[in-house]
């Protein structure tokens, strides 16, 4: 699902590591890297698995779902989010178990609650990428 | 090996300064170190150890070193934010104790307020976890504001109880003629003042000042050769709190290790802490830290605050100086300055409405980095001495 927030949504600096991630993003799939020796799903993307140290990592398809850990609603933002205040800043939890840093979009800030079940969206930035926002369910 | 009573503090300095135009950041780090040298009864040329962080112009420590024309047989520049300096004096004690140097020199300087943004805490673009961070909107009352609404929603904690620290914090620095902020404040004017991030107010966060502060260190044996009264390094204790391999838990803070290790050297109790000078970037930090040293359950640190308790007089007074809240957080770091309230309550030099009464132990916590991510905590645990 694609979803406009309006946010801002600058290209992401990749490495060798998160290429993959972000490629991923910008088709339109959530991927995360998952260890192939313990199984640990791995948060933030990295090809090393600070479970138990191995690097044999490939990246999965992710559900996309999750429910929110914490949140907070940014009433002044700095820089170039002064002028979207107030946005959602939130940690979410995913159903594969890592928690994520990310925005809650598309709703009204007082409908965001912890515990609240999110989907994930894709929304678009500048040359075709997109950064993994999350709306409520 | 225990590296308790080995070294002592015998020399601390605050820069009296909160707007500070017209000098340099090495200037400052110069007039700190030359205020707690003399304070100490030393001179530069019995340094032979120097300790700086980030907020230290230059190549790690060395720029500052030559500056200041230092012979040093040791240096470190360890670099975990706000808490650097507590590491550093951990690190210095057990050189001392393990006889390789005899006075250490700990410096702090910055000006985040007239000199434009200093290093205080940034995060480097070319850190792993950037691009999974940056993008979001995250800044730093927005990071602690996220770990003060999951500690509400699984304890019940509430923004008055929040307001109190505030409070205690504010009511100390009216007696500090050098505090930034010297009006005592309600807990209705906190929860009043202007939202930035839910759940945190403008009053909720600390000041942002220039100046700086400096520590001496020395052995046991040249201590007892100063006049000056020292105090001992009893206990030491370092902890690195991260995302918890993408499992963060945003209640908890690297205190959980850095007490324990602290309050096991000094072979002494959270109950046995006659005065605390507690890490306070946001009022939120103080509490969260409260419960991870152990003066109080986890969850328990918002009953633990009310009534007053944190003010002078009450069941643990702390940062008695105004804290970061209220008197100074030079270079957006707080580590410093609460080493030096400690040392002023055990000389019994503390402002006379908030010394402690015959204050024979104190405890200094500092937390660098952010509670929202990754973050370095170190607790150090001193005597009175003489
Ligand atoms: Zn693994």
């Amino acid at each position: 699902m694609t979803e406009n927030s309006g946010l801002p949504t600058p290209t992401p600096a990749t490495t060798l590591e998160t290429e993959p991630f972000w490629e991923a993003a910008a088709e339109g799939r959530f991927v995360l890297p998952r260890c192939n020796s313990c199984e640990h799903v791995i948060w933030y993307p990295r090809l090393f698995c600070p479970e138990c140290g191995s690097t044999d990592v490939s990246y999965v398809d992710a559900a996309g779902t999750g429910t929110v850990y914490s949140f907070t609603v940014v009433e002044k933002g700095q820089g170039r989010w002064r002028d979207h205040s107030p946005y959602v800043l939130a940690y979410v939890e995913l159903d594969e178990g890592p928690r994520m840093m990310t925005n809650i979009v598309g709703v009204d800030p007082d409908a965001v609650a912890i515990g609240a079940a999110v989907q994930a969206v894709f929304d678009p930035g500048k040359d075709g990428g997109a950064v993994i926002r999350f709306t409520l369910q | 090996m225990s590296i308790s009573g080995a070294a002592h503090i015998a020399g601390v300095y605050e820069h009296p300064g909160r707007n500070l135009p017209d000098v340099t950041v090495p200037q400052i780090h110069a007039a700190v170190a030359k205020g707690a040298l003399d304070d100490a009864g030393l001179t530069f040329d019995d340094v032979d150890a120097y300790y700086c962080a980030g907020d230290a112009p230059g190549f790690g420590g060395l720029s500052m070193a030559d500056y200041l024309g230092l012979n040093c047989r040791e240096i470190d520049s360890t670099e975990t934010g706000g808490s650097s300096y507590l590491v550093h004096a951990r690190h210095a004690a057990a050189s001392i104790a393990a006889g390789h140097i005899d006075v250490a020199l700990i410096t702090l300087a910055g000006k985040p307020r007239t000199g434009g943004r200093g290093p205080g805490g940034s995060m480097a673009s070319s850190a792993p976890e950037s691009s999974f961070e940056s993008l979001f909107g995250l800044n730093v009352i927005a990071g602690y504001a996220l770990a003060a609404q999951r500690h509400m929603h699984e304890f019940g904690t509430t923004s008055e109880q929040l307001a109190e620290i505030k409070v205690a914090a504010s009511i100390h620095a009216q007696h500090n003629p050098n505090a930034f902020l010297s009006d005592p404040v309600t807990i209705d004017e906190v929860v009043e003042s202007p939202m930035i991030a839910r759940p945190l107010h403008r009053l909720d966060a600390c000041v942002i000042t220039d100046g700086g502060g400096a520590l001496v260190m020395v052995s046991a044996e040249t201590a007892a050769k100063l006049t000056r009264q020292t105090c001992p390094v009893l206990g030491t204790g370092v902890g690195v709190e991260t995302t918890n391999r993408g499992r963060i838990d945003l209640t908890r803070t690297g205190a959980v290790v850095s007490g324990p290790a602290a309050f096991a050297e000094a072979g002494v109790t959270p109950a046995d802490i006659d005065y605390a000078s507690i890490y306070d970037s946001f009022t939120i930090t103080v509490l969260i830290t409260l419960e991870d040293l152990g003066f109080c359950e986890k969850g328990q640190g918002g009953g633990f605050v009310s009534d007053g308790a944190l003010q002078a007089g009450g069941q643990l007074p702390f940062n008695t100086d105004g804290g970061g809240l209220c008197n100074n957080h030079p270079a957006n770091r707080g580590g410093m300055t609460k080493v030096i309230e400690a040392v002023r309550q055990l000389r019994g030099e503390a402002h006379a409405e908030v010394q402690v009464a015959d204050c024979e132990l104190a405890l200094a916590h500092g937390t660098g980095g952010s509670l929202a991510t990754r973050m370095g905590s170190a607790t150090l645990i001193l005597g009175r001495g003489n």
